[in-house]
């Protein structure tokens, strides 16, 4: 998302509809894989990100990260390191990077890239075994990513 | 990579004979990091593992006990049984070591295809499918067989381009998550992910019977269902590449008793 593109509309439009979330293939990634701007104009919103978090349909990032606050998420998992601090050291840039696509921060991770539409070998229609249609989506949405970034950042532990 | 649950110490008994459960690693991992392979069994709960330990509390072998009425059960325009052609299938014993192996045409066979092709052209019965029950009780009898045996696939001479294919599958991050197998098994056996604490993914106690879907799964099955949950297309099973990939699996568990059929959860 252009920052003019965005001030135009917000000019033109005031307080009506922002500009067009940031489409996976525009995410600008700096040389250490954090994003600047945010991909929605929407804040994001850290009790839906908890959702995003823990729920096995949407981000289900338990599967592989510890998050201690949250005893009530059921088997969480240890393949990636624990974040219940993370929100202390990681800014908000570069959380939105990791989570977006954490390639670009950690290259050749076991992290999957959450916001990421090209380059797979062999996608797959979600969890079906079956091939993808052509016009992949993200596994999480704009808002989604902007939720689960406002989620990390409240884990402040340890 | 910290190995938070790690395989456990138990000792793996089948009907009181010790299986080699966990071994020095063949000479072709030497670049994989692991050197010692170990038994998916090391993975699983006590209560699971208590299963495999007797044959009469092994759920599993009631297939195995159908396969041997199938064993001698004619069937077919041939008018012939397994048992006609065989005799005893312990003449069997061993077998299942050394599979899969190329064949005299020159073609990498797993068992399944031994299977069927005395079905279609020797006995002119149909051939059974893949992942079936029939299917997969006849290999769990033929491994079962070799229970204890360790395994010993051959890597070298005609299956080497077949091993090279099934390595490289291997590594590949596949799908939408972008995770190969090496991902999960290699760099990650013994943590847990989610709720499922993961092991080198070994194929010596295949078939295996998983009480969540209460019957024997094949290789071929349990390889469509991980690339599957990496959100790829997956292989078809009986497919050349799961054939490919079959073999090396197996080389890493080179040196490890067949468990066969083995529980898991
Ligand atoms: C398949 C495993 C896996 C999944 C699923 C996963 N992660 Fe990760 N994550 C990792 C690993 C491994 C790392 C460590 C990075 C590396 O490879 O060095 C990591 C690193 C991170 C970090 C950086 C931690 C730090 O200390 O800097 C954050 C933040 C993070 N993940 C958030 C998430 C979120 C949010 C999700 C879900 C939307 C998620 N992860 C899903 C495996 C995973
Ligand atoms: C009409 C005879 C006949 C019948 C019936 C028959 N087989 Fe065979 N089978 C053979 C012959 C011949 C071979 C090839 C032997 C060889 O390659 O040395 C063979 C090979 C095999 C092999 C491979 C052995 C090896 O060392 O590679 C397996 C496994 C096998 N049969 C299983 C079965 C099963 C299971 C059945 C019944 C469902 C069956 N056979 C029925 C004749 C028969
Ligand atoms: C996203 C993680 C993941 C990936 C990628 C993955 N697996 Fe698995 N696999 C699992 C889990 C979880 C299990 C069940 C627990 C266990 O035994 O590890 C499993 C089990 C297995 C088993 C059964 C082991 C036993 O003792 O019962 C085999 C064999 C296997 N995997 C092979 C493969 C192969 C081959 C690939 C690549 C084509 C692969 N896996 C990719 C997660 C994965």
């Amino acid at each position: 998302m252009k920052l003019t593109a965005l001030t135009a509309a917000l000019a033109l439009t005031a307080g009506a509809v922002w500009a067009q979330d940031v489409a996976p293939t525009d995410v600008s990634y700096s040389e250490y894989g954090e994003v600047a701007t945010p991909l929605t104009a929407e804040a994001g919103d850290a009790e839906r990100g908890m959702q995003v978090f823990s729920q096995r349909s949407q981000g289900n990032c338990v599967a592989c990260h510890v998050v201690a606050q949250y005893p009530d998420i059921a088997f969480q998992g240890e393949v990636g390191p624990p974040l219940s601090g993370v929100g202390g050291y990681r800014s908000a840039e570069e959380l939105r990077g990791i989570v977006a696509n954490a390639k670009m921060t950690f290259p050749d991770t076991v992290m999957p890239a959450f916001y990421k539409t090209t380059g797979f070998i062999r996608p797959g229609d979600a969890y079906t075994g079956k091939a993808a249609s052509d016009d992949l989506p993200p596994i999480l949405s704009a808002q989604q990513i902007e939720d689960v970034v406002a989620f990390l950042l409240t884990l402040q532990e340890g | 990579v910290a190995l938070a649950g790690g395989a456990d110490d138990d000792v793996l008994t089948i009907d009181g004979q010790e299986m080699v459960s966990k071994t020095a690693a063949a000479e072709h991992m030497a670049d994989t990091g692991i050197d010692e392979v170990v038994s998916g069994w090391h993975f699983r709960t006590d209560e699971t593992q208590a299963l495999e330990m007797d044959t009469f509390d092994n759920p599993a072998m009631i297939f195995v006990d159908q396969a041997i009425d199938m064993w001698g059960t004619v069937e077919g325009e041939a008018g012939e049984s397994c048992a006609s052609c065989h005799g005893d299938v312990d003449t069997f014993k061993g077998l299942s070591t050394q599979m899969p192996k190329v064949d005299a045409d020159g073609n990498l066979v797993v068992m399944e295809d031994l299977v069927n092709t005395c079905r279609t052209d020797r006995m002119q019965a149909e051939a059974w499918k893949w992942s079936g029950g029939e299917m997969q009780a006849m290999v769990s009898l033929i491994g079962h067989q070799s229970l204890g045996m360790p395994m010993n696939v051959a890597i070298d001479g005609p299956a080497a381009p077949f091993w090279e294919q099934g390595k490289e599958m291997y590594y590949t991050r596949y799908g939408q998550l972008e995770l190969s197998c090496a991902n999960c098994h290699e760099e990650n056996y013994g943590n847990y992910i989610r709720a499922d604490h993961l092991s080198q993914g070994q194929t010596n106690g295949f078939p295996t019977y998983r009480l969540k879907q209460a019957k024997l799964i094949s290789k071929h099955n349990r390889f469509r269902g991980c690339i599957r949950d990496t959100r790829a297309e997956t292989f078809a099973e009986g497919s050349d590449e799961f054939r490919a990939l079959e073999l090396y699996v197996a080389s890493r568990g080179n040196g490890l008793s067949v468990e066969t059929p083995a529980v898991r959860q």
